[in-house]
C-alpha cells in the first residue's frame, strides 16, 4: 500500500521533471523576480492606459483655454480647484488633460521611431556581420561617423533639412539611433557566426538568407530587445528635446517637451507648469529603463547565471 | 569505386605574398561503407581539410585541388545550389562541441524536421513521424516529449545524439565526425562511439572519424591517415600503421598515449608544437621535433612515398623499406 503510493508519487515526479518549462514561463518567472522592473512595467501599463483612454478619461479638452482660470495652482494648493487637478498653464489649459494627451504623442512617436530604426538596423547589422570585408567595413565606418556627432545636433540638422513636424521628428530620431542598433546586431551576429550550429546549418545546405534570418537572427534577439527598450526611452527624451527646441511637435499640440518649452518663463512664479511635464518625462523614462534592465536580466542567460 | 577522392588538396590562409599553407597537398580516398580515421595533433589541418572539401571556407582561405570527386561529381565545379543539394544530404557532419552545435533558439524537433523539410520535402506529419524514428534510432528515451525540448534543456550527450540524428536524417552516404566525443565525459564517449559504429554498419555509410583518440581509431577504423602540419605523414591499414609505425611522428603519437607508458615514471611526450606560419622549417616539417632527424631532414623536404598498402613521408622510415615494398 505504502509502496504503491510511493511509486505513484515517484512516477508523478518523473513526469513533472520531463515536462520542460516553456520559454515564456521561464522568462516571466525571472522577470517578476526583479521588483524594479515590475514596478516600471506597472507604471508603463498605467501610462499606456492613460494615453489610450485619454479622450474619455481626461477631464478637459487639452486645447481648450479657460481664460478665467489662467495659471491656477494644483488642487491641493490654495486657490486650486478639483476640476483642474494639476492646475492650468499660462493659457488656462488643464495640465492633467494635456499630459494625458501628450502621452499619446510621446509613446506613439517613441514606439514608431524604434520600429523605424529596428528594421534597417537589423538588415544592415546582419549584412555587416555576414560580409565583414565589404559591407561590414563600409557600414561600420559610416556608423562611426554618425556616432561621432552629438545625437541632438544630428537630429537638429536632419530636422533643419526635413522641416519641423511629427513625422520628420520620428525620422530624425530613427536615423540618430540607427548606428547603435547596427553595431549591436553586428556584434552579436558575429559571435553567433563562430558557433558550430551555424556551421552545421551551412553543412546541411542552408543559404545565406536562411542563415541570416532563421539561424542567426533569433539568437541575437535578447540584446536587441533590451536595446530597443532603452531606445524607446531615449526616443522619448529626444522628442522632448526637439519639442523643447521648437523643432519637433508644434504648439499648441500637447507634447511634453513643447509644454516644458512654453512653461520655461513661469519657473519662478508657477512651479506646477514646469514640474508636472518634467516629472512625467522623468518617470516614464525611468520606468522604461527599469523594464529594460529587467528584460536584460531575464533574457540574457549569462547574467541569469551570475545573479 | 571510391566514394570520395581528393587529390592534392591545398588550403592557403593569409595574404597572397605570404600565404600560410594550412593544408599542403593532401590526398584522401574513402570507399563506400568504409571507416577511415584521421589523427594528428591540434593544428595539423584535419578539420580544415574537411571544411575545404565541403566548401565551408569561402572568404577565409583559398582552396585548390587537382581533384575533389564525390560519387563521380567534381565538387569544386558545382554551382552553389547544386553543392548545397549534395552537402547536407549525401555528406553530413557532426561537430565537436554538442552544446554549440544546436541552435539555442529552436526546439530539437524543429531542427531535425527542418533538415527533412528542406532536403526531402516531407509533409508535416511525415516529418514528425520521421523525427521521432530518428531520435529513437539514436537511443534518445521518450522522443515524443523531447521533440519540444530546447537544446539548453538537454545534457551534452543528449545534444550530441540529437546532432547525430540531424546528420543522419537524410541518409547520407558519407558522415564526417569531427572529434565527436572530445567534449563528452568518458562513459558517454563510449556510448556515442558505439552508436556511431552501429549506425555506420547498419546503413553502410562511409564514416570519416577525425579524432585525437588513437585508441578508438585503432579499434574501429580499417584505414588511418596520420596528419602533421597540413601534410599526410603516414597512411595505411590500422594494423600496419599502429603496430609497425614507419614514421617517427606516428610512433611519437602512439608512445604519448598514457597507457603505453605503463611502468615508466614519466609520460612520453613529443617536445615542441606544430609549426605555424612563421616557423615553418625548410626541410622536413617534423625535423625540429624529430628524435631521429639527420642533416638531410633539415635541408630536404621528404615526399610522400607510396608502398603497396601504405604511404610514408620520411627520409628514414623506422622499418626497412624493403619490407614495405613488394
Amino acid at each position: 500500500m505504502m509502496n504503491q503510493v510511493l511509486s505513484k508519487n515517484v512516477s508523478a515526479a518523473l513526469v513533472a521533471q520531463m515536462s520542460y518549462p516553456s520559454p515564456l514561463r521561464e522568462f516571466l518567472s525571472s522577470f517578476s523576480n526583479n521588483k524594479g522592473a515590475l514596478a516600471g512595467f506597472c507604471f508603463l501599463v498605467l501610462m499606456v492606459l492613460a494615453a489610450v483612454l485619454a479622450p474619455w478619461l481626461a477631464p478637459h479638452d487639452p486645447l481648450m483655454q479657460f481664460r478665467d482660470h489662467m495659471l491656477q495652482p494644483p488642487a491641493w494648493q490654495d486657490g486650486g480647484s478639483m476640476s483642474y487637478l494639476l492646475g492650468t498653464d499660462e493659457a488656462g489649459r488643464d495640465i492633467l488633460s494635456r499630459l494625458m494627451h501628450g502621452a499619446r504623442l510621446s509613446l506613439v512617436i517613441g514606439f514608431s521611431a524604434v520600429i523605424i530604426t529596428l528594421v534597417p538596423g537589423i538588415l544592415l547589422g546582419l549584412a555587416a556581420a555576414f560580409f565583414p570585408n565589404t559591407a561590414g567595413r563600409l557600414l561600420m565606418r559610416l556608423a562611426d561617423i554618425m556616432m561621432s556627432l552629438p545625437s541632438v545636433l544630428l537630429a537638429i540638422a536632419i530636422m533643419a533639412v526635413l522641416g519641423p513636424g511629427i513625422t520628420n521628428a520620428m525620422i530624425a530620431i530613427a536615423v540618430v539611433g540607427l548606428p547603435g542598433y547596427m553595431r549591436i546586431v553586428r556584434a552579436s551576429a558575429m559571435s553567433e557566426l563562430n558557433k558550430d550550429y551555424v556551421m552545421a546549418s551551412r553543412v546541411s545546405g542552408a543559404g545565406v538568407l536562411r542563415l541570416m534570418f532563421i539561424a542567426v537572427l533569433p539568437n541575437c534577439m535578447a540584446p536587441l530587445i533590451v536595446q530597443a527598450t532603452l531606445g524607446f526611452s531615449s526616443a522619448i527624451l529626444d522628442i522632448a528635446a526637439l519639442g523643447f527646441l521648437g523643432l519637433g511637435v508644434q504648439p499648441p499640440a500637447p507634447e511634453w517637451g513643447t509644454m516644458l518649452a512654453t512653461a520655461r518663463d513661469y519657473i519662478t512664479s508657477a512651479w506646477w507648469v514646469v514640474t508636472f511635464p518634467g516629472l512625467t518625462i522623468l518617470l516614464t523614462v525611468l520606468a522604461i529603463n527599469l523594464v529594460g534592465d529587467g528584460l536584460r536580466d531575464a533574457l540574457d542567460p549569462k547574467l541569469k547565471r551570475a545573479a | 569505386m571510391s566514394l570520395l577522392s581528393i587529390q592534392n588538396l591545398c588550403v592557403r590562409f593569409g595574404t597572397l605574398e605570404k600565404p600560410f599553407l594550412a593544408v599542403d597537398g593532401v590526398d584522401l580516398t574513402v570507399t563506400q561503407g568504409e571507416l577511415l580515421g584521421i589523427v594528428g595533433e591540434s593544428g595539423s589541418g584535419k578539420s580544415v581539410s574537411m571544411m575545404a572539401m565541403m566548401g565551408l571556407l569561402d572568404g577565409q582561405g583559398t582552396v585548390t585541388a587537382d581533384q575533389m570527386l564525390f560519387d563521380g561529381k567534381e565538387l569544386s565545379s558545382l554551382g552553389p545550389r547544386e553543392k548545397r543539394r549534395i552537402i547536407g544530404k549525401d555528406i553530413a557532419m557532426i561537430f565537436q562541441d554538442p552544446m554549440t552545435a544546436l541552435n539555442p533558439s529552436y526546439t530539437v524537433g524543429f531542427q531535425i524536421e527542418e533538415v527533412l523539410k528542406v532536403h526531402l520535402g516531407m509533409d508535416r506529419k511525415a516529418r514528425r513521424q520521421r523525427a521521432i524514428e530518428l531520435m529513437r534510432e539514436v537511443e534518445i528515451p521518450d522522443p515524443e516529449r523531447r521533440l519540444s525540448a530546447y537544446p539548453h534543456q538537454l545534457s551534452g550527450g543528449m545534444s550530441q545524439r540529437v546532432a547525430i540524428a540531424m546528420a543522419i536524417a537524410c541518409e547520407p552516404r558519407l558522415l564526417i565526425a569531427d572529434e565527436p566525443t572530445t567534449a563528452l565525459d568518458v562513459t558517454i564517449q563510449a556510448q556515442i562511439m558505439d552508436l556511431l559504429l552501429r549506425l555506420q554498419k547498419e546503413r553502410g555509410m562511409a564514416l570519416m572519424m577525425i579524432t585525437h583518440d588513437l585508441a578508438v581509431v585503432s579499434e574501429v577504423a580499417k584505414r588511418v591517415v596520420v596528419m602533421y602540419a597540413g601534410q599526410v605523414a603516414e597512411t595505411g591499414r590500422v594494423q600496419d600503421v599502429f603496430f609497425h609505425p614507419a614514421h617517427p611522428y606516428t610512433r611519437a603519437l602512439i608512445e604519448s598515449i598514457p597507457e603505453s607508458c605503463r611502468g615508466s615514471r614519466r609520460l612520453s611526450t613529443l617536445p615542441g608544437i606544430v609549426p605555424g606560419q612563421y616557423d615553418r622549417p625548410s626541410g622536413c616539417l617534423l625535423s625540429p621535433r624529430c628524435p631521429i632527424a639527420q642533416e638531410r631532414c633539415v635541408v630536404e623536404r621528404p615526399e610522400l612515398i607510396r608502398y603497396t598498402s601504405r604511404a610514408v613521408r620520411c627520409h628514414t622510415p623506422l622499418i626497412p623499406l624493403q619490407e614495405l615494398k613488394s
